[in-house]
C-alpha cells in the first residue's frame, strides 16, 4: 500500500490479529490506479500528487494556479491541482501528465506532436500545456488558433508559437 | 591500462577501461589527483563522471557538463562529442554532468572545465576542448581496428557507430571497445574531422530529453527527494536588510507534521548571491502541506532596516532623468571618440529623446528550490543552478568540508535567465540542514521569487545626435543612468559599468562623432545578471532612437540604417573585438527582403526594423503589428540571426523564436514596482508574462550559414525584439512608445 508507506503509518506486523479498522479516507483514481487517501482533507491534489504519490510531473505554480503548471485533468477536465483540496475529489478519476500516454508507452498524439515540433524549452511549463492541449482537444477537437489563444499557460521561455504548432499538427492528427 | 593525451599545459584526456569491457575516455586536469574516480567506471550510469563512455553493446553514454535551463547545452554538447566519434546517435545516451571537484592543497580543482550555462559561451568552450574528446576514442577504437585486422588505421574509415574496412566489412564499436581501452593513446591532440564531413554539427536534433519532458519522467531539482528530507517553507522579511520584530511561533508548530520554526539571516560582509536574500523565517516540516499550512499560521512582524526603506522605484526614475538632464560629469566615460563639440558646429538638425525601461524580476518557473543532505563529513546536494562551481562555493563556505567532499547534482533546470547564476537559496538550504539533523529541501514560491530577487535595475536613456547637412549621424552622445548589477560584489567602481553597457555596441564605430556616460544609481535593491542584458535595455534606446531619427529626416528607418552602417568592411572597437559591417548588413537585408519591406512603407499595418550585434554574433528583427482600437496585435515576426557554424539548427531555431517571445513578452506587460522598500508585485497576475493571445502566432528564423566558430546563441535574439515592434507600433499608430512596459504606455498615449 503505498499511500500507507508514504503517510508514514506503520505496516500490520504479523501475527496481528486484529482486524483492519474500515479506513476513512477519500478514494479516488489517479492515472487509472486507485488509491485512497487518509489525510487532510484540505490538502491540495498537488502536494498530494507530489509528495504523497511523488508523481512529480505536474509543476509547482503560482498560489492560484493561473499559470498553468499545475494543470490534471479531473474527471476529464482540466484544472489547477492547487486549487482543489481532497475533500473534493471522492471517487475523482485524475490524470496526470504520467498518465497520458498508453499502457505501452505510445505517446499522445499531442505528446509526439509536442517532440515533433520541438516544442520544448526548459520544460517545466511542459506538462501544463499538454493537459491544457488535451483538454481543449476533448472539447474541441478541430481546435483554431482563437480556441488556442485562450489557453490560460504562460511560458518564460518562449515556446508558444511552437505549442501552438504542436496542437495544430495534433488536432490535424486527430482529424 | 589507461593513458593520457595532453590538451593544454593543465589540461588532458584521459583513457581507462571501465567495467565489462567499456571504453571511457574522460578530461581531467593536471591538478587533480584522480581525474576519473574509479567508482564512475563501473556500469551504473547515475554514477558515471567521464565524457565519453561505449559499452560493449555499442551503447555510447556520453556526459554534458553545462547545465541545461532551456538553452539546448544537453543536446548540443554531446552532439559536438558524438559528431568527431562518428557515434550513431540514435545508440546515445545523455547524462547530465554534476560538478566535477577535486581537492588539490586544500583548493578545488574543475576537472570538466566549464560548467556554466545561459552566459553565452558554452558552445565556445566545448567546441575548444570536447571535440578532442570524441576523436579520442574514435581513434582508439579505429586503431583496435587496424590491429585486428591487419589493415593500417588510415584505410579505415567511421561511420555511425561502425568502423568499415576497405573491403566493405563493417564491425561495431561495440566489438572493439574492449581492445580499444587497452591502446596507448597518441602523445598529441588529434587532428579533427574537416567540417565537410559532419553528419551531426548542422544537422537537426530534437531536444534528448524531449521524451521524458512530455511524459512527466524528468525530475528537476524540485522533484527530487530524499525521503527522511524535511520540507522547509520560508516567511521573507520584505526588506532585505530589516530584521525580526515580533514572532509567535506556537500556532505554527501546533500543526501536524510541523518540526521546527526557526529564523535565518543573511551573513554580514558576504556578497549578495552568495547568502540569504532577506531575513526569514523557516517552516520546516515533515511534508509540504504541513509546511505550507505551518507558514499559514506563523504570526510575525518585521521592521525595516537603515537602508532599504526608503527606496522608491518612481523616485529613483524621476532622479535618474533630472540626473541625465543636468551636465554633472558622469560615473564613467564608457567610450569617447571625436569631438562632439566640433561636431556641433557642423549641425544641420539635432534629435534627442528619452526612454525609460523598468526593473524586471527572473520570474522563473521552476522556483528557488535547493535539495541539501549534510553528513559529517560529506554534503549532498541537488541545486538547479546555472552554475555548480559557484554554488560549490557557497556550500563550502558554509560548511567547511573538504573540496571533493561536497557532491553537487544538477538535473535539467526550470529556466535560469540569470537568476540561477545567484545561490541565495543554496546558502539558506545549507543554513536549515546543519541546523537541524535531516536533509533538508527547501522551496521558495513561485510569488517569493517575485517579491524577493536580484532584479535588473530601470533604465533611463537620454540620447542626442547630430545630423550633418548629407543627412548622415555626425555625432551620437548617449547617456545611461542605472543601478549597477556588479554593486557589492567585489567589482571595482571602474569596472560597475560593465553589467550595464556595452563600449562597443552600436552605433560605436559608426559615428566618428560618439559618446557613452553611464551614470551610476544608487538603490538597495537588491540586482543580478539578468538575460540578454545589458544588450536588451540598451538595444531598446538606440533601434528605437535611429527611428526617431529617421523620422526626423522624413525618410525611410532602413534608409537611415543602411546610411549609418555604411559599406561592408571590419571596423576595429577596440581589444579584438571587430564589427563586420557586411554580416549586420546581411540580416537586416535578409529579414527586409523576407517581408518585402518597400510594401510596408504606407501601409496601416505598421513594420518596424531593429539591428544588433553582440560578441561577433549578429541578429535582426522585422516585426510587423496592428494597433485595432486598444489592442495590439503582433501580425508577423521575421528574426535573421549570424552565429558562426551551427551545431544543431532545430536547437538554435528554438533559441531564437524563444528569445524573441521572451523578450516581447517582457516589454509588453511587467514592472516590478516598490515602495518603501516593498516590491509591490506579490502575485503573477500583478507581473503578467504574456499570454499566447498577445504573442505572434509564428516566428520565423532565417540562420546564415557559416564556417566560422560558433558562438552562444541563447540570448542573441533578445535585444532587437522590442524595438522593432516599438518601431512598427509608431508606424501603425503614429505612437512613439519611450517607456516601456509597452502596453500601459500605447494606451496612455492612444
Ligand atoms: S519551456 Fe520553460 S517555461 Fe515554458
Amino acid at each position: 500500500m503505498p499511500q500507507a508507506q508514504a503517510q508514514g503509518l506503520p505496516a500490520a506486523t504479523t501475527g496481528d490479529i486484529t482486524p483492519e479498522p474500515v479506513r476513512e479516507g477519500i478514494d479516488l483514481i489517479v492515472n487509472g490506479e486507485r488509491f485512497k487517501h487518509t489525510g487532510d482533507p484540505l490538502m491540495p491534489l498537488l502536494w498530494y500528487l507530489r509528495d504523497v504519490l511523488r508523481l512529480t510531473g505536474t509543476k509547482v505554480g503560482d498560489a492560484q494556479g493561473k499559470d498553468g503548471y499545475d494543470l490534471v485533468l479531473v474527471n476529464g477536465k482540466a484544472v489547477p491541482a492547487i486549487t482543489w483540496p481532497m475533500a473534493k475529489l471522492v471517487d475523482a478519476r485524475v490524470t496526470t501528465v504520467e498518465g497520458l500516454a498508453r499502457a505501452d508507452g505510445g505517446l499522445h498524439p499531442l505528446q509526439q506532436a509536442f517532440i515533433d515540433e520541438d516544442a520544448i524549452g526548459c520544460g517545466y511549463c511542459t506538462a501544463g500545456w499538454l493537459i491544457a492541449g488535451i483538454d481543449l482537444l476533448t472539447r474541441k477537437p478541430k481546435a483554431s488558433d482563437e480556441d488556442i489563444d485562450k489557453l490560460p499557460n504562460r511560458c518564460r521561455c518562449g515556446c508558444q508559437t511552437r505549442v501552438r504548432r504542436a496542437i495544430k499538427r495534433a488536432a490535424g492528427a486527430q482529424a | 591500462m589507461s593513458g593520457r593525451v595532453q590538451l593544454s599545459r593543465r589540461r588532458f584526456l584521459q583513457v581507462l577501461a571501465g567495467t565489462a569491457g567499456a571504453l571511457v575516455v574522460g578530461i581531467g586536469h593536471a591538478d587533480a589527483e584522480v581525474p576519473i574516480p574509479p567508482a564512475m567506471l563501473g556500469d551504473d550510469f547515475g554514477q558515471l563522471g567521464a565524457y565519453v563512455r561505449i559499452d560493449r553493446e555499442g551503447n555510447v553514454l556520453i556526459g554534458a557538463r553545462d547545465p541545461d535551463t532551456g538553452t539546448g547545452t544537453a543536446t548540443s554538447l554531446p552532439r559536438i562529442i558524438a559528431e568527431e566519434l562518428d557515434a550513431d546517435w540514435t545508440r546515445v545516451t545523455v547524462m547530465p554532468l554534476g560538478l566535477g571537484v577535486e581537492a588539490k592543497d586544500g583548493k578545488p580543482v574543475w576537472i570538466y572545465g566549464h560548467q556554466r550555462s545561459g552566459t553565452g559561451d558554452s558552445i565556445p568552450a566545448a567546441w575548444a576542448d570536447l571535440r578532442q574528446a570524441g576523436a579520442l576514442a574514435r581513434w582508439l577504437i579505429t586503431q583496435a581496428a587496424a590491429r585486428r585486422l591487419g589493415f593500417a588505421a588510415d584505410r579505415l574509415r567511421c561511420e555511425s557507430g561502425v568502423v568499415v574496412t576497405p573491403d566493405g566489412r563493417r564491425f561495431p564499436y561495440g566489438s572493439l571497445v574492449e581492445a580499444a581501452s587497452k591502446i596507448d593513446p597518441p602523445a598529441a591532440p588529434l587532428p579533427l574531422k574537416p567540417p565537410q564531413r559532419y553528419t551531426l554539427i548542422g544537422h537537426p536534433a530534437g531536444d534528448v530529453d524531449a521524451r521524458h519532458i512530455v511524459t512527466g519522467r524528468t525530475r528537476y531539482a524540485i522533484d527530487t527527494h530524499y525521503a527522511d528530507a524535511l520540507v522547509a517553507v520560508l516567511a521573507q522579511c520584505p526588506w532585505p536588510d530589516g530584521s525580526l520584530a515580533s514572532i509567535e511561533t506556537a500556532p505554527a508548530l501546533a500543526i501536524k507534521g510541523v518540526v521546527k520554526v526557526m529564523p535565518i539571516n543573511p551573513e554580514a560582509d558576504v556578497p549578495p548571491g552568495q547568502t540569504a536574500i532577506a531575513p526569514a523565517v523557516a517552516v520546516l516540516a515533515e511534508n509540504t502541506w504541513a509546511a505550507l499550512r505551518g507558514l499559514a499560521e506563523l504570526k510575525l512582524e518585521w521592521k525595516p532596516g537603515a537602508h532599504s526603506a526608503d527606496e522608491d522605484s518612481a523616485k529613483l526614475e524621476a532622479r535618474a532623468i533630472a540626473l541625465l538632464d543636468t551636465d554633472s560629469a558622469p560615473t564613467t566615460r564608457v567610450r569617447d571618440e571625436g569631438d562632439l563639440a566640433a561636431a556641433g558646429r557642423k549641425a544641420a538638425r539635432r534629435v534627442e529623446a528619452t526612454y525609460v525601461q523598468p526593473w524586471l524580476a527572473h520570474a522563473t518557473p521552476e522556483p528557488m528550490n535547493c535539495l541539501v543532505r549534510l553528513d559529517k563529513d560529506q554534503a549532498s546536494l541537488v541545486v538547479p543552478t546555472q552554475a555548480p562551481q559557484q554554488a560549490w562555493a557557497v556550500v563550502q563556505r558554509l560548511t567547511g568540508l573538504a573540496a571533493d567532499r561536497i557532491a553537487i547534482e544538477v538535473p535539467r533546470v526550470g529556466g535560469g535567465y540569470g537568476r540561477r547564476l545567484d545561490h541565495d537559496y543554496v546558502a539558506e538550504a545549507v543554513m536549515l540542514a546543519k541546523a537541524v539533523d535531516k536533509p533538508v529541501r527547501l522551496m521558495w514560491t513561485r510569488e517569493q521569487g517575485l517579491a524577493h530577487d536580484y532584479y535588473r535595475s530601470g533604465t533611463v536613456h537620454k540620447i542626442k545626435a547630430i545630423i550633418g547637412r548629407k543627412r548622415q549621424v555626425i555625432a551620437w552622445d548617449q547617456r545611461l543612468a542605472s543601478a549597477s548589477a556588479l554593486s557589492g560584489r567585489g567589482t571595482a567602481a571602474d569596472r560597475l559599468w560593465t553589467s550595464e553597457i556595452s563600449a562597443e555596441q552600436l552605433p560605436a564605430g559608426l559615428v566618428p562623432n560618439y559618446r557613452s556616460d553611464w551614470y551610476s544609481l544608487a538603490s538597495a535593491m537588491p540586482r543580478g545578471p539578468f538575460r540578454g542584458e545589458p544588450h536588451v535595455t540598451n538595444a531598446f534606446a538606440v533601434e528605437s532612437f535611429i527611428d526617431e531619427i529617421a523620422h526626423t529626416l522624413r525618410e525611410d528607418p532602413l534608409v537611415t540604417r543602411l546610411r549609418l552602417l555604411g559599406e561592408a568592411r571590419q571596423i576595429p572597437l577596440g581589444g579584438r573585438r571587430m564589427l563586420d559591417v557586411g554580416r549586420l548588413l546581411n540580416v537586416l537585408k535578409l529579414v527586409t527582403d523576407r517581408v518585402e519591406w518597400k510594401n510596408w512603407l504606407h501601409n496601416v499595418n505598421g513594420m518596424g526594423v531593429a539591428c544588433w550585434h553582440i560578441d561577433g554574433a549578429y541578429v535582426a528583427h522585422a516585426i510587423e503589428a496592428a494597433v485595432h482600437g486598444e489592442k495590439l496585435e503582433i501580425v508577423r515576426v521575421v528574426c535573421a540571426v549570424d552565429v558562426g557554424r551551427v551545431i544543431n539548427p532545430l536547437g538554435l531555431q528554438g533559441q531564437v523564436a524563444g528569445a524573441t517571445l521572451d523578450a516581447l513578452s517582457n516589454a509588453l506587460n511587467p514592472a516590478i514596482t516598490y515602495k518603501n522598500g516593498q516590491v509591490r508585485q506579490q502575485s503573477l497576475q500583478d507581473y503578467p508574462l504574456a499570454s499566447m493571445a498577445q504573442l505572434p502566432n509564428d516566428v520565423e528564423v532565417i540562420t546564415v550559414p557559416n564556417d566560422r566558430a560558433p558562438t552562444g546563441a541563447s540570448f542573441l535574439a533578445m535585444p532587437t525584439a522590442a524595438p522593432a515592434l516599438a518601431n512598427a507600433v509608431f508606424r501603425a499608430s503614429a505612437v512613439r512608445v519611450r517607456r516601456l512596459p509597452l502596453m500601459k504606455e500605447l494606451l496612455r498615449l492612444l
